[in-house]
């Protein structure tokens, strides 16, 4: 499959950036280098107009690795064209840089995967859970979180 | 002696370094549990006098684990939890929700059933909407309008229930399809109600739209730029209030929508007033839809033909043995709609914005066929996150009494915001 435009201009200027790339049911998608994500995100943003974080979460694959992958969903509002980024992350440790200062609503949206999956954000200032309380222990969306888990503030089961 | 000595002599004199008389600003929590945040959500703000100067929004009081139950139940087990999340339009959420799983399956309704879930998408859409902007017009004094808009959501949710037999709870959608045909007369309702519905609308234009103290608490006040309103991420009557006309139902066409006559209002000022007045005209372009709908509506079937993701008929799983075990086949543990290995991303136009479901299947350790009968990863990306997560800009440098008309053409809807 040919490359997309958006992987060839990243490829002049961050040649190791895009690991991979593919397109599935129509969406579109680049697989990137975690150290090179705030580049890739700052490149599509200003050169191509990918001025909206439609979405941005992340998936557990355990046991597969690496285990996490986050995913960046991107619009361009004027041309209507959207791009799927992905960044696979390793179990022990996995963390990302923020993308507070490109897209101010990844604030909120990196607490809710810290909060769901245990992924850190660095440079964000503010990452306390979104959903849960600050004595939740775990993170429920994790695949080795059981659904039927009990948490110390709520008591066992009567 | 004069009146001023007077005073002075009643009120002892304070001292002047006293810090509690000194202090500038005050630390004001606005809900929980205050009627105007509906319920579940808690603005912490910092005053000066009645201007707010900082704020914070918690939220989270209503999460229910959306996602981890979506992923534990099969394709079809997850519709009934869409339901819960705006609970006002539910059918849209439904149809979401399908839709997207059916992106992952490729197929593709027959025309009828494409018909009826845009129908039954923006009988939804118009409840919403006039909850919304009911539910503002009473948190600023306008009761009557909250009863008028109370009764014309009524008359939508009856349609709804005439259908699925539920008002809020629809479950009105499967993958594949939809549950039911339309029942006898049904169309004929749609046509009254839309008649109710326009005659309510112009009542409540006459009350609320040249009301000048309506007008006067909602113009310029919660004004957010169309730049900022996309780096947030605003999607719907928001975005468009903006200015921006972006909707999901012109711009990535679904379902039939290319193929009716309908217009996409947007704003200009970015404030309260422009979100509502692009709510109102939504409603009247919906009223259009369904209008089409019911003119153009095709026979022929309702869901697709492929076995392996429909249930048969009722006749044939009680009438032979090919539907009895086509029925077993999708309803045994293990088995049902077997969901290839890959991932999908698919948006609809709710009645806040742009509600998308990004799936993946992924087979497990006990997949022998490379499929998965439920989904790996449910993310719903609930459209009124953003604009919540952006009330900060709107309400701070604006009265305290100005937090009640900018959240409520918010239209925070607890159970899409907090999952």
């Amino acid at each position: 499959m040919s490359k997309f435009p958006e992987h060839i201009a990243i490829e002049k200027s961050h040649p190791t950036a895009v690991l991979d790339w593919h397109e599935q049911f129509g969406d579109r998608t680049l697989i990137v280098e975690a150290k090179q994500l705030v580049d890739v995100m700052t490149i599509l943003r200003d050169a191509f107009g990918y001025n909206m974080l439609v979405d941005l979460t992340a998936v557990d694959y355990m046991p597969r690795r690496p285990r996490f992958e986050m995913v960046y969903h991107l619009m361009n509002v004027d041309s209507h064209t959207r791009l799927r980024v992905k960044v696979q992350l390793e179990e022990s440790h996995p963390r990302i840089a923020t993308l507070i200062p490109l897209y101010p609503i990844a604030d909120w949206l990196e607490r809710e995967v810290w909060d769901m999956f245990g992924i850190k954000f660095e440079g964000h200032t503010n990452l306390k859970r979104l959903m849960l309380y600050e004595e939740f222990e775990g993170h429920p969306l994790r695949k080795d979180y059981p659904k039927t888990k009990r948490q110390p503030l709520i008591g066992p089961q009567n | 002696m004069s009146e001023v000595e007077t005073l002075s002599a009643v009120t002892p004199a304070l001292p002047p370094d006293e810090p509690e008389f000194q202090q500038k600003e005050m630390l004001l929590n606005v809900g929980p549990a205050h009627p105007a945040m509906h319920g579940i959500i808690r603005i912490q703000t910092k005053l000066e006098g009645e201007l707010v100067v900082e704020s914070d929004v918690e939220i989270g009081y209503l999460h229910r684990a959306f996602e981890k139950s979506c992923e534990e139940s099969t394709w079809n087990q997850a519709i009934i939890y869409t339901d819960r999340l705006n609970y006002v339009s539910a059918a849209i959420n439904n149809i979401g929700y399908c839709m997207a799983v059916e992106k992952l399956l490729g197929i593709e309704l027959p025309p009828r059933g494409q018909y009826i879930r845009v129908l039954m998408s923006e009988i939804s859409r118009i409840g919403d909407h006039l909850t919304c902007i009911g539910a503002s017009a009473m948190e600023l004094g306008g009761f009557t309008v909250f009863l008028y808009m109370i009764k014309g959501r009524e008359y939508c949710w009856e349609l709804i229930e005439e259908y699925c037999g539920a008002r809020v709870t629809t479950a009105a959608a499967r993958v594949g399809g939809m549950p039911y045909d339309l029942p006898e007369g049904f169309l004929d309702k749609c046509l009254w109600v839309v008649k109710e519905v326009r005659e309510i609308l112009r009542e409540c234009d006459i009350l609320l739209t040249n009301n000048r103290i309506f007008v006067e608490r909602m113009e310029n006040v919660g004004v957010m730029s169309a730049e900022r309103a996309i780096a947030w991420g605003w999607t719907g009557p928001c975005l468009r209030g903006s200015g921006v006309a972006y909707d999901v139902r012109k711009d990535f066409p679904y379902l039939v929508y290319d193929q009716l006559d309908w217009e996409v209002p947007v704003g200009r000022r970015g404030d309260n007033l422009d979100r509502y007045l692009v709510r109102m005209e939504e409603m009247e372009q919906s009223c259009r839809i369904i209008e089409q709908c019911v003119a153009k509506l095709p026979g022929g079937p309702i869901n697709c033909s492929e076995k392996t993701v429909v249930l048969p008929d009722k006749k044939d799983t009680y009438g032979n043995i090919e539907g009895l075990m086509n029925h077993f086949k999708l309803i045994m543990y293990g088995h049902g709609i077997r969901v290839p290995a890959g991932e999908c991303y698919f948006p609809v136009e709710a009645a806040n914005g742009e509600l998308g479901f990004y799936l993946v299947s992924h087979p497990d350790e006990h997949s022998k066929d490379g499929c998965n009968d439920r989904a790996w990863r449910v993310r719903c990306r609930p459209p009124c996150l953003n604009m919540v997560a952006s009330l900060p800009e709107t309400i701070n440098n604006y009265m305290i009494a100005d937090i009640v008309p900018t959240f409520g053409s918010v239209n925070m809807i607890g159970g899409e915001l907090d999952r």
